[in-house]
C-alpha cells in the first residue's frame, strides 16, 4: 500500500468510524435508563419483592415462643440472649428477656431452622441503619410473657392461629429436614 | 456600545457634562460584568449539569436528579461546596506562581467574552481584529495551566502541564489555519463583519461555502476540543494515569477556578465556530423594532452555539481518548496539511469567484442534508437492533 492511499485511507476511516460511534451513542441516548432509583422512587418498596424466606433482619412471634432456647444455642455467634425461668406458684416457663443483636448476627438462618414453631424467623427487611450499636440490640420482651405451649392438635386460640400458621409454613418451605420444599425452588 | 454611551451621555442619564472618558469606562466595566456574572459564569454552572445529564443518559444512567427540579440546581450546590472547601498550598510549591495560575487560566476564559457577538448590538468591543484577539487570548490557558504545572511541584501536574501546554501550541496552528478561509473570504477578522458576510440561510453560511470551508469548520472544531483539553484530547487530566493533571494539587475555589473555566470554554469553542460558519447570529429580517430583532438574533445565537455545545458532550461520550502519538499524529500529520490545502483551495476558489458561488452553497447544503438522514438511518439501525424502549422524556 502506497503512502498516499494508507494516509487517505486513514482519514476514510477516522471520519467513518466517528460517524458510525455517534449513531451508536445517538441511539443509546434515546433509550430508557435502566438506573433503579431505590429507595424513594421505586413503583413498589424493594421488601414486598423478596421472597418468604429471604433473610432479613431476625424478628420473633412471641406468641408462640416456646421457650426452648433452641435458637440460642444454634447460634454460632451468641447474639441471641434469653432469659426464661420457671414461675414457682404457676409453674409456667416465662419469658422475661429475648435479645437479638442485629449488630452481631451474620443472617445464617441456623436459628430459624432450630426453630420448633418458626417463631424466630427472618424477614425481608433489610435496611437497618442506625446511629449507634446499642439500639441495633432488638429487645423483643417489654413485660415478662408466658411461653407457648404447643397442644395437641390444631391451634384453637383464634389470636394465635394465624400467627403460628404462618410460622410452621415458614418452617415447611425449606428450614425443617424433610419438610416439604416448594415446587421449583432448591434449597440455598 | 460605543453608540450606545453616547446615546447614554447626549441623553443627560449622567447629568450635564458628564467627564465623558470616565462614563464610558465605568459603563464598560458595568456591562463586562453583567456579561460575565449573567452568562459566562451560570453558563459555566449549568453547563456542567447539562453535560451530566445527557453523558449519563447516553450511558443508560438518570444522572443528578435531586437538587431541585430535575437537579437543575445541582451546579450550585457543587459550586456552594466546592468554595467550603480549605484553600490548600502544598509545602513544597512555588507559593507565588502556585496561586497565581487559576487566576490566568480564569483570564483566558473572561477575555473572550469582550468580543462575544451575541447579536447585531449585542457586543462589548466590535475590534477589528476580533477573531485574532479571540484565538489570542484563549492561548493564554497554556500560561495557567503550564504555570499550574510546574508550581504544583509534583509529577503529575507538570506531566500534566506540559503535556497541555504541547497539546495547546500544536493544535493552534491548525485552528489558526482554519480561520484563515473565513478571512479570505470575508476579508475582514472583525466578529460582526464576518457575521455580515453570511447570511441567515444555511447555504450561505460559510460552513457550506465550499468544499474546503467545511473541512476547515470540521478541523477548527476538533482543534479548539483539543485546546480546551476535552475529551478525546484530555491528555492532560487523563484520570487513570495522571489523577487529574495539571489541577491535581489544586482544591477550593481555585480548582473550581479551574473547571469552570473548562465547561465555559465550551462556550466560547461553540461562539468561534458559530461566528467562522454557521452565520452567527444572522436572523431573517421580520421586524423593525430593533430590540425584538436583537432578542431573536441572541436565541439564534444561543441555540447554534449551545448545539456545538451538545456535540461537544455527545463526542465526550463517544470517543475514548486518544494516545499522547496518536495526538500528536492527528495534529501534525493530517490536520496541519489539509489546513493548508483548506487555505489554498479557498485562496483559489476566491480568486475565481470572488462573490462566492450560490449553487456550491445549494449543493453543500443538500449533502449535509443527505448526511444527517444518513446518520439518522444508522441511529434508527441501532435503536431496532438493541430492541430497546425508545424513551425521548428528558425528565426521569
Amino acid at each position: 500500500m502506497s503512502a498516499v492511499s494508507e494516509y487517505a485511507h486513514n482519514i476514510k476511516d477516522t471520519v467513518s468510524t466517528i460517524f458510525e460511534g455517534m449513531a451508536v451513542t445517538a441511539s443509546h441516548f434515546m433509550r430508557k435508563p435502566y438506573t433503579v432509583q431505590y429507595p424513594d422512587r421505586m413503583p413498589v418498596r424493594v421488601q414486598d419483592t423478596l421472597p418468604f424466606r429471604y433473610r432479613g433482619i431476625l424478628e420473633v412471634d412471641l406468641e408462640i415462643c416456646t421457650g426452648c432456647l433452641a435458637c440460642e444455642r444454634a447460634c454460632p455467634i451468641d447474639c441471641i440472649v434469653i432469659v426464661a425461668d420457671k414461675d414457682q406458684q404457676t409453674r409456667q416457663l416465662l419469658l422475661s428477656q429475648f435479645d437479638i443483636d442485629i449488630a452481631k448476627c451474620m443472617y445464617c438462618g441456623l436459628c430459624s431452622e432450630a426453630c420448633p414453631t418458626g417463631s424466630i424467623h427472618h424477614t425481608t427487611e433489610f435496611e437497618g441503619a442506625d446511629y449507634s450499636l446499642e439500639s441495633l440490640i432488638r429487645r423483643f420482651v417489654k413485660d415478662p410473657v408466658i411461653a407457648y405451649k404447643a397442644k395437641k392438635g390444631p391451634e384453637t386460640d383464634p389470636r394465635i392461629a394465624p400467627i403460628l400458621s404462618r410460622g410452621m409454613a415458614y418452617l415447611d418451605q425449606w428450614a425443617q429436614p424433610g419438610g416439604e420444599k416448594p415446587a421449583g425452588e432448591e434449597p440455598a | 456600545m460605543q453608540t450606545l454611551i453616547q446615546n447614554l451621555i447626549a441623553s443627560g442619564a449622567f447629568g450635564k457634562n458628564p467627564p465623558r472618558d470616565l462614563v464610558a469606562a465605568i459603563v464598560v466595566f458595568v456591562m463586562s460584568l453583567v456579561v460575565f456574572l449573567a452568562i459566562a459564569l451560570p453558563f459555566a454552572g449549568i453547563v456542567t449539569w447539562v453535560e451530566r445529564r445527557v453523558w449519563a443518559r447516553i450511558q443508560s444512567r438518570v444522572g443528578p436528579n435531586r437538587v431541585g427540579p430535575q437537579g437543575f440546581l445541582q451546579w450550585l450546590a457543587d459550586g456552594v461546596k466546592i468554595v467550603c472547601k480549605e484553600d490548600i498550598v502544598p509545602d513544597e510549591a512555588d507559593a507565588r506562581l502556585f496561586k497565581l495560575a487559576p487566576f490566568l487560566v480564569m483570564l483566558a476564559f473572561t477575555l473572550p467574552w469582550a468580543v462575544m457577538p451575541f447579536s447585531s448590538s449585542l457586543i462589548l468591543a466590535d475590534l477589528n481584529v476580533g477573531i485574532l484577539y479571540m484565538t489570542a487570548v484563549t492561548a493564554l490557558t497554556v500560561v495557567g495551566v503550564l504555570m499550574a504545572g510546574w508550581a504544583s511541584n509534583n509529577k503529575w501536574s507538570l506531566i500534566g502541564g506540559v503535556r497541555s501546554a504541547a497539546q495547546i501550541v500544536s493544535y493552534e496552528i491548525p485552528a489558526g489555519l482554519s480561520i484563515f478561509p473565513v478571512v479570505l473570504m470575508t476579508g475582514t477578522l472583525s466578529m460582526q463583519g464576518i457575521i455580515r458576510g453570511q447570511g441567515w440561510a444555511p447555504q450561505h453560511w460559510f460552513l457550506f461555502a465550499n468544499p474546503f470551508t467545511f473541512v476547515a469548520a470540521n478541523i477548527l472544531y476538533m482543534s479548539s476540543l483539543a485546546e480546551a483539553n476535552r475529551t478525546p484530547f484530555d491528555l492532560p487530566e487523563a484520570e487513570s494515569e495522571l489523577v487529574a493533571g495539571f489541577a491535581t494539587e489544586y482544591s477550593g475555589w481555585r480548582y473550581a477556578c479551574f473547571s469552570m473555566a473548562e465547561w465555559g470554554n465550551l462556550f466560547i469553542i461553540g461562539a468561534i465556530i458559530t461566528t467562522l460558519f454557521l452565520g452567527g447570529w444572522q436572523f431573517p429580517h421580520v421586524t423593525n423594532n430593533v430590540v425584538a430583532m436583537n432578542v431573536l438574533e441572541l436565541i439564534t445565537f444561543s441555540v447554534k452555539v449551545l448545539f456545538l455545545v451538545f456535540l461537544s458532550m455527545w463526542i465526550r461520550a463517544t470517543l475514548p481518548r486518544v494516545r499522547i502519538d496518536q495526538l500528536m499524529t492527528a495534529c501534525w500529520k493530517y490536520f496541519v496539511p489539509i489546513s493548508f490545502v483548506n487555505m489554498i483551495g479557498t485562496a483559489v476558489w476566491v480568486a475565481i469567484w470572488p462573490d462566492g458561488n450560490v449553487a456550491m452553497g445549494y449543493i453543500m447544503f443538500a449533502g449535509a442534508i443527505a448526511l444527517g438522514a444518513i446518520f439518522i438511518q444508522r441511529v434508527i439501525y441501532y435503536l431496532r437492533r438493541s430492541q430497546m424502549e425508545v424513551y425521548l422524556n428528558p425528565t426521569i
